[in-house]
């Protein structure tokens, strides 16, 4: 294939690269129902061989948003441009792009063969060509010998491969995926994001993915764009995102996180009166001295212990164990400190329980280095 | 096995054989007098046919009864052509009808099923409203209406449609008018009820893979909705062949529909077992798209 496709998650970042032009451009895009922006005025880059993935909570404008690139919703303002070609105006079925629904959207009265090459057939492609592809898909999706089968006649994960199929035989620009493993058991969606980013990097296609499972859209894509109230509130690997939040709200709804809200000292390093004290960062915040700023610590990064680990560069606060969460390869511990607000820290359970564990009620410290932390102005 | 449970399954099946033990009573009893009465010949007698059956005499009347019985008015059915030109007029106008209800109902049925929820219910309410007025009021309605100087014909003259008035009664036409009109909400209400339950995604999914609209239709909502389609054919086919009222009093004498047939001879010739003869054929014609019927709802409920 002639697309420069990276090979690894990592080394792909065409987003960084300033002389990279985007595959799909989204432009100042709003679309209300009713009084309500759903997406409003969202601008957005994506690069051809990516995976990306649109994470928020429900109602956040994130499915609104795939409609509006598949062309099912027309926007109030904005354009969606697709290798520099306004689609705007273009209606869905002439789109370069599939969309594989949630709910898969089989054709109930065709089988599996009949729905995969439903849309080559609207191609007007031969019967032999269609024949061929609709195969190689099968074989793709590992569903060979489930071509004559009516939909109702799979199981929730086969039907699922089918939809897939069915979206990527027609080999769209991009493919739109809205929640693809909503329906499937924990175990099987695990699965079935590792096959996705398999079959993503071996077909060289653009993915864009719905979720409302930040673990999912860690797992499978190069950049989360993290949507709230029909706004872009981050767009980032999945890595900054968790490690770097630009704000107190994506670092709360990415996983866990304590914060501490104070005045960022002169020197810009230090954060004065928070509920902890004296916090030390090590990166300088983007605000003025003494401007309000919040120190954000995920749970995993801060370590207990009975004695006081020394300084240095390390933030030490003592507290009290208030409840214990034990979740199998960790446990959350439930922290009060000296004003009374509380602390959570997870710990990875290493050792085999019982030698010298903490418990509720012990007096412990609680260290986190200067690095670990991160400073948010909003 | 607890006594309890017992009990249970014997309800279960209770149950489950009252639909059978209504079909007997209701259905295969009456045909079986039918057929009977089909069997045997006039008489100047009460009831108006021999023979009777008589418990009376004994073995010797039972085997009396069964000689008695031949199939004389069968022979009549296939000898006089005003039987069969009855039931290819009756098939004919069925057929026809049928296809201009499915041509008015289907968008009918469409478009309820596109409008807001709420107000589905409003309109399906709408369909059937007709019904609380009694049908022969609402054909009495039409002969009106359709009369030489009635309503239609004063619209067409001041519309400058027509010059002279036409006649509609006793025409073919006045009885297509009454059978559309009469049986549209038995071609609606199934139509409906398979569009409603149409999953709006198949038809983005269509479109979604290269389909304009009018495709999407062909390829996706006619063939979803061929169940719907099926039942209402039927449910409007099967009466509109037996239709008496509506041909008896909007259209003309020249060629009857085989309900006409069958009261002619019923009340008109007395001739009872010529008169059944004509309705045991009839059912028999009918039992065939039945179970095309049965065939297609076993295939819909797999579906699901």
């Amino acid at each position: 294939m002639g697309r420069a496709i990276a090979g690894s998650k990592r080394d792909f970042a065409p987003w960084t690269d300033a002389n990279s032009r985007p595959l799909l451009r989204i432009e100042a895009l709003t679309k209300r129902f009713g009084a309500t922006a759903v997406v409003d005025h969202l601008s957005l880059d994506i690069y051809e061989g990516e995976f990306f993935a649109l994470l928020g909570p429900s109602g956040c404008g994130k499915t609104t948003l795939l409609r509006l690139i598949a062309g099912f919703e027309r926007p109030n303002a904005g354009r969606i441009l697709l290798d520099g070609v306004d689609l705007t105006s273009v209606p869905p079925y002439r789109r370069p792009v599939n969309l594989m629904f949630q709910s898969y959207a089989l054709f109930p009265h065709l089988n599996v063969e009949a729905n995969i090459g439903f849309g080559l057939k609207q191609e007007g492609l031969a019967k032999r060509d269609i024949e061929r592809r609709v195969t190689d898909m099968l074989r793709l999706v590992k569903l060979e010998g489930y071509g004559a089968r009516k939909p109702h006649e799979l199981s929730g994960g086969q039907r699922q491969r089918v939809a897939l199929a069915r979206s990527l035989v027609k080999r769209p620009r991009v493919l739109l995926l809205d929640e693809p493993m909503v329906a499937l058991d924990k175990k099987l969606r695990g699965e079935t994001q590792f096959e996705l980013m398999e079959l993503q990097r071996k077909l060289g296609l653009t993915f864009v993915i719905v979720t409302h499972d930040q673990s999912e859209a860690m797992t499978v894509a190069h950049r989360i764009g993290v949507m709230d109230h029909g706004r872009l509130m981050q767009v980032a690997p999945p890595a900054d995102v968790y490690e770097r939040p630009n704000s107190r709200w994506v670092a709360d709804f990415i996983g866990d996180v304590n914060l501490f809200e104070g005045r960022l000292g002169d020197d810009g390093l230090s954060i004065d009166g928070t509920a902890a004290g004296r916090l030390r960062v090590a990166a300088n915040a983007d605000a003025p001295p003494g401007a309000i700023v919040y120190v954000a610590v995920r749970p995993e990064k801060i370590r207990i212990s009975r004695e006081p680990l020394l300084p240095g560069l390390n933030n030490c606060v003592a507290g009290t164990v208030v409840d214990i969460g034990y979740f199998g390869g960790s446990s959350v511990y439930k922290l009060r400190i000296r004003d009374g607000s509380q602390i959570r820290a997870a710990i990875a359970n290493v050792g085999a329980r019982g030698d010298g564990v903490i418990a509720v009620d012990d007096q412990v410290w609680l260290t986190w280095p200067a690095d670990a932390a991160t400073v948010l102005t909003r | 096995m607890t006594p309890a449970r017992q009990n249970g399954s014997m309800l279960q099946k209770l149950i489950v054989r009252v639909p059978y033990a209504w079909l007997v009573a209701f259905f295969l009893l009456p045909f079986l007098i039918v057929l009977k009465i089909s069997l045997s010949q006039t008489a100047i007698a009460q009831p108006p046919y021999v023979p009777a059956f008589d418990l009376a005499a004994g073995w010797h009347g039972v085997v009396a009864f069964f000689n008695g019985l031949s199939l004389d008015n069968y022979l009549l059915l296939g000898s006089d052509p005003i039987y069969i030109l009855s039931y290819v007029k009756s098939v004919e106008i069925a057929a026809f009808a049928t296809l201009l209800l499915l041509l008015v109902g289907y968008p009918v049925a469409y478009a309820i099923a596109r409008t807001p929820r709420h107000i589905q219910a409003v309109l399906v309410l709408l369909t059937v409203l007709p019904f609380w007025t009694s049908l022969l009021i609402r054909i009495y309605a039409w002969m009106n209406i359709l009369q030489r100087d009635g309503p239609l014909n004063d619209l067409l003259m001041a519309l400058g449609l027509v010059k002279e008035p036409p006649a509609w009664l006793a025409t073919d036409t006045a009885i297509y008018i009454g059978i559309v009109y009469s049986y549209l909400p038995f071609m609606v209400l199934p139509l409906y009820a398979t569009l409603e339950k149409l999953d709006e995604s198949l038809l983005e999914a269509a479109a979604d893979l290269g389909c304009p609209r009018w495709k999407t239709f062909w390829l996706v909502t006619l063939p979803l909705s061929s169940s719907g389609i099926i039942a209402g054919v039927l449910l409007c086919f099967i009466p509109i062949v037996g239709e008496f009222v509506i041909p008896d009093l909007l259209g003309g004498s020249q060629s009857p529909m085989i309900g006409q047939t069958i009261w002619l001879e019923f009340f008109g010739n007395k001739d009872w077992p010529a008169a059944s003869a004509v309705a045991v054929v009839l059912v028999f014609l009918l039992v065939t798209p039945i179970v095309v019927y049965q065939n297609q709802a076993m295939r819909a409920v797999e579906w699901d």
